[in-house]
Parts: C-alpha cells; sequence; structure tokens
C-alpha cells in the first residue's frame, strides 16, 4: 500500500540537499569542532557554513546563533536562563508549545508569577491582551509565532514593539514557522527566536536559539566552551550540516513552497465541505501558515478516526505528536474555546512539499469514506 | 478482507498471538490499552505512560503490523480497581481478571476494534473456542496447567462469536519455542503479576487508594483492628484490620490455640473476624450473584470455586434476581466470597456466578 504523509507539522522528510550535506558526517569524515587537528578544522568548518546558512534564512548574523538539539532545549535555556528564576513576572499565551507551557509552569512552581494570555476563538492571541498584561517587573514574554496544532500566526511583532518600549525581552518560539512562511528577527523585533531543522526538511537533533546582541542566553548545559560558552557539548556535526542545507534550501525555495503548500490546502479545503458533509474548518479566516488545516467531524471519534486512516494508508494527527494516542482532548483547541467533544472529534492536516495534488484527492476520497463507515459504526459518536 | 485486532500487552502470550495471526496472511492491527497509568501527567506529558508499552510496539514491528495504543485507563479504573478495592472494604477476595476480561477486552476493547473496522479480537488467553450445536462455546485449554477458562466465565455467546484465542490449543513450551524462533524482542520474558495493577502488597495498595480518593470510597473505616472472635461469637483478640484478610488463612492470626486456627469469615459491618478449626472450613455448598449462563442453564456442574480448585460435582438452584445456589457432592472448604464460582461439564465452561457466602 502506498503510505501518504500528512502530518508535516509533526516532522518532515529530510530534504535530498540535507542528506547530501550529512552523508559525508556520516561515512569518510569526521572529527571533533573544538580539535585543532585538520579533522577537527574540518568539523568547525562545516558547523560554521551551517551557522551561516541557518543565520541567513532569518535574517540574523551568523554569531547571534547557537545551536541546540532541539526546539524544546532552545525554549528551555532562554526560559531558565531567567535570573533570579524566584521572582518576577512571566507572560506567555495559554497554547504555546508543551516546551514553553511546562517551563512556565516549572517557574511558577520556583515562585515567579505568570500571566497566561488566551487566544480568541480564532486561534489568534490578541497583541493587546499580551500588551495589557506587562508589568514593571515582567522578566520575559513568550509568545509562539505559528501554533503548532491550528497554524494561526501571531501577532509577535506588534507585541515586540511594546515590550521593546518597556525594555522587557521576548521569546518567539519561531519552530513551526520558519521555513513555510518568510521570517526575519529583524521585522520581528524579538530578542530570542528557537528554530528547529527537521520541521522543514532537516534532520532532527538540531535546533538554533537566534539571541539579539545585547542580551544573554542562559546557559542550560555546563561543561565545554563550545558555542562560545553558551553551549556545552560536542556539536552534533552531522545534523547541523544537514540543518545549514535544509536552511539554504528553504531559503531559495520559501516562495515556491508557500504557493505550492497553499494550493494543496485549498485544494483539500475547497472539496471538503462537498465530501465531507459536516466538517468544520477552525480558524481558516485567521491569519495561518499555508500548510494547516485544522478540521472538526462532529460526532466522529477523532482517535478512531486517525486510526482508520492509517490503516487506508493516510496519516494525519489529532494534536501536537505528543497528545496523539490518546484520548485526552487538546489543551490548545480547548484554548480556543472548543468543547471536549468537539476537541475530540478534530484533526490536524499538515502539507507538506511532497505531497501531490492527487494524493489530497485520495486522502478526501478515503476521509469521505471513514467518516461515514465511523457514523454507521459508532452513530452515539465521542464516547467518553 | 476482514481485519482481527490482537490485544498486545508486551507479554509473551500475546505477542506470540500477535505473531502467529501476521504470518497467517490476514490483515491484523495490534491494539494495546493503556490501562493504569501512574506516570504522573502533569510532569511527563501524556505520551510517556504509554512507554510501557514499548514491547508490544516492538512486537508489532518484527511482525510487521500496525499498531495503537488506545487510553482505556479511566474505564478500567471505574469497572476493575474501584470495585476491586470495594470488595476488599466490603470483607471480600475479588478476582480482578474477571471483571477485566468481562468489562474490558471482551467489551470496551471489541467494541474499540469495531469501530476501527475489525470484526474480531484475537487475545493470548489459553482457552479455546468451539462450534457447538448452539453457537460457539467457551472450552478449557489443551494445556490444564496454563487454563484460563475460568477468568472467561462471564463472556456472551456474542463475544465469543467474534473473539480468537489461537494459543488455546498450545502450549507454554511450545509457545516460547515459538516466540524464539521468531526472535521476538519479549521471547525470554517471564510470567506476568497476579494483579496487573498493584506493584507492591495488595493490603497497602487498598489503603493508599482509599487514601488517595477518600470520597470514591465512602465509609471505609481503615485504620481500626478487627476484633478476633470464634464461631460462637466469644472474643479472641484483637488482630489487623479486617480488610488484611482472606477466607482461609491460616498465617498470621497471632492467636495461640491447640489446633491451627483459620479464618472462616469476615464481617466488617461488625469489623470482626470469625475464626476457627480446618474442618470448620468445610460447607456443603455456596451462595452466589449475578449468576451467568453462556448458554442454556444447566443444573449438574463441576464447579470450581478459584481458579486452582480442582472441581466438585455439584447442583445448581437459581433463586430470584440472578442469585443462586450452589450445593456440592461433597463439602469444601476455603469458601471465599468475592471469588468466582465456575460451572463446567468435562472440558466446556457452561457460566457461573460470584460467590457471596457459604451455606
Amino acid at each position: 500500500m502506498h503510505h501518504v504523509y500528512l502530518d508535516h507539522n509533526a516532522t518532515t522528510p529530510l530534504h535530498p540537499k540535507a542528506r547530501e550535506a550529512m552523508l559525508p558526517w556520516l561515512g569518510e569524515r569526521h572529527g571533533n569542532p573544538s580539535s585543532i587537528h585538520r579533522f577537527g578544522q574540518m568539523a568547525r568548518n562545516a558547523v560554521e557554513e551551517a551557522r551561516e546558512k541557518v543565520a541567513a534564512l532569518i535574517g540574523a548574523r551568523p554569531l547571534e546563533i547557537v545551536f541546540t538539539a532541539s526546539g524544546t532545549e532552545g525554549n528551555n535555556a532562554v526560559m531558565f536562563g531567567l535570573a533570579p528564576a524566584d521572582t518576577g513576572h512571566l507572560v506567555t499565551s495559554s497554547f504555546e508549545h508543551p516546551s514553553v507551557r511546562e517551563a512556565a509552569a516549572r517557574l511558577e512552581r520556583g515562585g515567579m508569577a505568570v500571566t497566561r494570555v488566551c487566544p480568541g476563538p480564532d486561534g489568534v492571541v490578541p497583541a493587546s491582551g499580551v500588551i495589557a498584561a506587562l508589568r514593571p517587573d515582567t522578566k520575559l514574554v513568550c509568545l509562539m509565532l505559528a501554533n503548532n496544532e491550528l497554524g494561526t500566526l501571531q501577532p509577535v511583532a506588534e507585541v515586540a514593539a511594546a515590550c521593546r518600549e518597556r525594555g522587557i525581552p521576548i521569546l518567539c518560539d519561531a519552530v513551526q514557522a520558519v521555513g513555510k512562511i518568510p521570517v526575519s528577527v529583524r521585522d520581528l523585533g524579538v530578542d530570542f527566536l528557537v528554530v528547529g531543522a527537521h520541521k522543514f526538511h532537516g534532520p532532527m537533533g538540531a535546533a538554533a536559539v537566534w539571541t539579539r546582541k545585547g542580551r544573554e542566553l542562559g546557559r542550560l548545559l555546563v561543561g565545554g566552551s563550545q558555542e562560545r560558552r553558551r553551549r556545552a557539548s560536542t556539536e552534533n556535526v552531522p545534523a547541523i550540516a544537514g540543518f545549514g542545507a535544509a536552511a539554504e534550501a528553504a531559503r531559495e525555495e520559501l516562495e515556491g513552497r508557500r504557493t505550492f503548500l497553499a494550493s494543496l490546502r485549498d485544494r483539500f479545503e475547497t472539496l471538503l465541505p462537498e465530501r465531507v458533509p459536516g466538517a468544520i474548518l477552525h480558524c481558516a479566516g485567521s491569519p495561518r501558515l499555508p500548510n494547516t488545516s485544522h478540521v472538526a467531524f462532529p460526532g466522529v471519534e477523532g482517535e478512531s478516526l486517525l486510526i482508520r486512516l492509517d490503516l487506508a494508508g493516510y496519516a494525519v494527527s489529532t494534536g501536537s505528536a505528543c497528545s496523539s494516542g490518546t484520548v485526552e482532548p487538546s489543551k490548545t483547541l480547548l484554548a480556543i474555546g472548543l468543547s471536549r467533544d468537539e476537541a475530540l472529534s478534530s484533526l490536524r492536516i499538515s502539507f507538506g512539499i511532497t505531497n501531490r495534488p492527487e494524493e489530497i484527492d485520495g486522502f478526501l476520497d478515503a476521509l469521505a469514506r471513514e467518516v461515514a463507515e465511523l457514523r454507521r459504526v459508532a452513530p452515539a459518536g465521542v464516547s467518553v | 478482507m476482514s481485519l482481527t485486532a490482537v490485544a498486545m500487552s508486551g507479554g509473551l502470550d500475546s505477542s506470540v498471538t500477535a505473531w502467529m495471526l501476521s504470518r497467517s496472511g490476514h490483515p491484523v492491527v495490534g491494539l494495546s490499552m493503556l490501562l493504569w497509568d501512574q506516570s504522573g501527567v502533569e510532569a511527563h506529558g501524556r505520551c510517556c505512560g504509554a512507554l510501557d508499552l514499548g514491547d508490544a510496539k516492538r512486537v508489532a514491528q518484527q511482525a510487521g503490523i500496525p499498531h495503537y495504543t488506545l487510553r482505556m485507563d479511566e474505564e478500567f479504573r471505574q469497572k476493575v480497581v474501584d470495585p476491586f478495592v470495594e470488595d476488599y472494604l466490603a470483607g471480600r477476595t475479588p478476582s480482578p481478571c474477571v471483571r477485566c476480561n468481562t468489562w474490558i477486552k471482551f467489551d470496551l476493547l471489541l467494541d474499540r476494534a469495531r469501530r476501527l473496522g475489525a470484526d474480531r479480537v484475537a487475545t493470548g488467553h489459553y482457552a479455546r473456542i468451539l462450534n457447538g450445536p448452539d453457537g460457539p462455546e467457551l472450552h478449557t485449554a489443551l494445556d490444564a496447567d496454563k487454563d484460563q477458562s475460568y477468568y472467561l466465565f462471564e463472556l456472551k455467546q456474542e463475544q465469543l462469536a467474534s473473539s480468537l484465542f489461537p494459543l488455546g490449543g498450545m502450549t507454554k513450551p511450545e509457545v516460547r519455542k515459538l516466540a524464539r524462533e521468531a526472535g521476538l524482542v519479549v521471547a525470554e520474558k517471564g510470567e506476568s503479576m497476579e494483579v496487573c495493577f498493584v506493584s507492591g502488597g495488595i493490603r497497602d495498595f487498598v489503603e493508599a487508594q482509599v487514601a488517595e480518593h477518600p470520597n470514591r470510597f465512602s465509609g471505609a473505616r481503615l485504620a481500626n483492628p478487627a476484633t478476633l472472635v470464634d464461631t460462637g461469637g466469644r472474643e479472641l483478640g484483637e488482630g489487623q484490620p479486617y480488610y488484611r484478610y482472606t477466607v482461609g488463612q491460616r498465617r498470621g492470626l497471632g492467636l495461640a490455640a491447640k489446633s491451627p486456627l483459620f479464618v472462616l469469615a469476615i464481617e466488617p459491618e461488625d469489623n470482626r473476624v470469625v475464626v476457627g478449626e480446618e474442618q470448620e472450613l468445610l460447607a456443603p455448598g455456596l451462595k452466589g450473584e449475578r449468576l451467568h449462563w453462556i448458554g442454556q442453564p444447566e443444573e449438574e456442574v463441576t464447579v470450581k470455586i478459584r481458579s486452582r480448585h480442582p472441581g466438585v460435582k455439584a447442583r445448581v438452584r437459581p433463586l430470584s434476581d440472578g442469585k443462586a445456589e450452589v450445593i456440592f457432592a461433597e463439602p469444601q472448604r476455603g469458601i471465599t466470597p468475592g471469588q468466582a464460582a465456575v460451572f463446567y461439564q468435562g472440558t466446556r465452561v457452561l457460566g457461573g456466578c460470584w460467590i457471596t457466602a457459604r451455606t
């Protein structure tokens, strides 16, 4: 059976150019970038070349980039780098990625005050709400650029401008946005920005934090003096090399990707109402990523639908990857005001550059068939 | 082609079941149930509790079948764990595996499997389903040492018709040999624990559950030591809290007597534990409730009053409200309220009831 992957917000297939950049480091080449000899020099060169490419993708300078192992690590490093961590105030949204949400919860347990601003039903956190939450003792604002489940874009630039006036640093988790839409750290005006390679056809195990000059990234790991003493650990040279190549490819292909992804999504969303009557598109009128559709199928249990679709050869998600396979409703969907039943009947479909238009048609066929079948065998709909 | 779901716990038996079915050429999907997640949801996030089922996922990969984990912990708590605690608080000794089969594996899981497009569920139980003149019949496993038919007595014919027990005709050594030949990662795994959701002592678990959920278990008196009495009502001393005793228990009574003493009955209302001599454990019959017949009711049966009981000839007398009286051909010892009395005719399981008292 041909398996069609429609879960690109979870992870993406490796770009051939990323693979090509990695292969020497999985084969004939090796070396520790900190070593003085030629092996080390070659590895160092690979890391610095990647740093330039990642910086170029987000309009930054290479020296402002620190490589990490994951977006989660980057978000954690910024948030746990706040000192002292037991006083002051943090502002964030109520539907951040778990790596921000749980870090905020830990800071709160440690004594920090936390304000969580709720998104509206449109899946967008109102900038005015975030700005109104700022206090004289606010130490950090955390706002994602694109929500990982809904794909909705958040008013980061507007919030950042207000933060700058008050001298408050702002962290932008841009993991889900970079590679899908243009992202410029200067235009956004933020202080920290986190990027992950595997969301745009780079390898897992490589990510980066950009830090504005004048701000300091907290040190999550201590040890060697790698990354200019900002992040101890031997660099993951193969993954970083792939990250750089993926960043370069994303920069070159960005406009084409946007147009293509939007065409897939629009094809799906245009045909959906007649193929699956009753399906509800979430946040379709909001500013959002070009590749993400979030759909409720009232009276259908999302988890069962996901499994049936997978058995039929189509991979989708009920939410973020970490909450899939459970019957727990997505916190993000509850945050935009959906009921428990609505949240449990929803699927996230995230298209990618390797999808083909005819796959969308096949997917719609499968969706129509499986939804009808589920409504037949479990007419009671969502169970507890 | 119809789809078969295999219940996969990550243990040896269900893994071999999945492997065998995957070789049969029919479409198979592996399903694991997340039943009892104590991983601390807030601290770890939802996905991590499922890691315990990692062996099931790996076996599914080895067998080349898709695998999904279904979260059923809330239902498991309501249908199995809470009644288990309540049984102890009521002075009974429960049999949670029967309840799990009745309410979870062959009810909820079967229902979930059907929603996914499967029309039957296979499990690694050692029992056999044979076609009889009046529909599917439940029979003991060929390997008498491993037979688990006792735990399946509450199934209905409709459920048996949608179930498969591929190991029912195999012995445990054969199953392990097959796992080794297939190179399954679980080939050297030992037997699972008797009560899968309890890691330490059962009575400590009961106490912890009541302490954690005071609103769920009303009227629970935990700390008070029970009064030990003889059959004449004479007080012999103070013991532990009553739910720490089981009928038939001999050890740990802490009483000096000429001949060994045994627990005869537990009376939670009076916080008393009745003890007596061994022959006083003997009873001519039992009273039961929730009488169940898989097929037609019968009068003359062989009854097993616990899973390892050899069985004794008996007569079943149905009473009103699903109650029943079972009269043994010869007196039996250790009739334990909360255990199941399961009726057999040869290798066939006819049905059974839940023991409420001796007669």
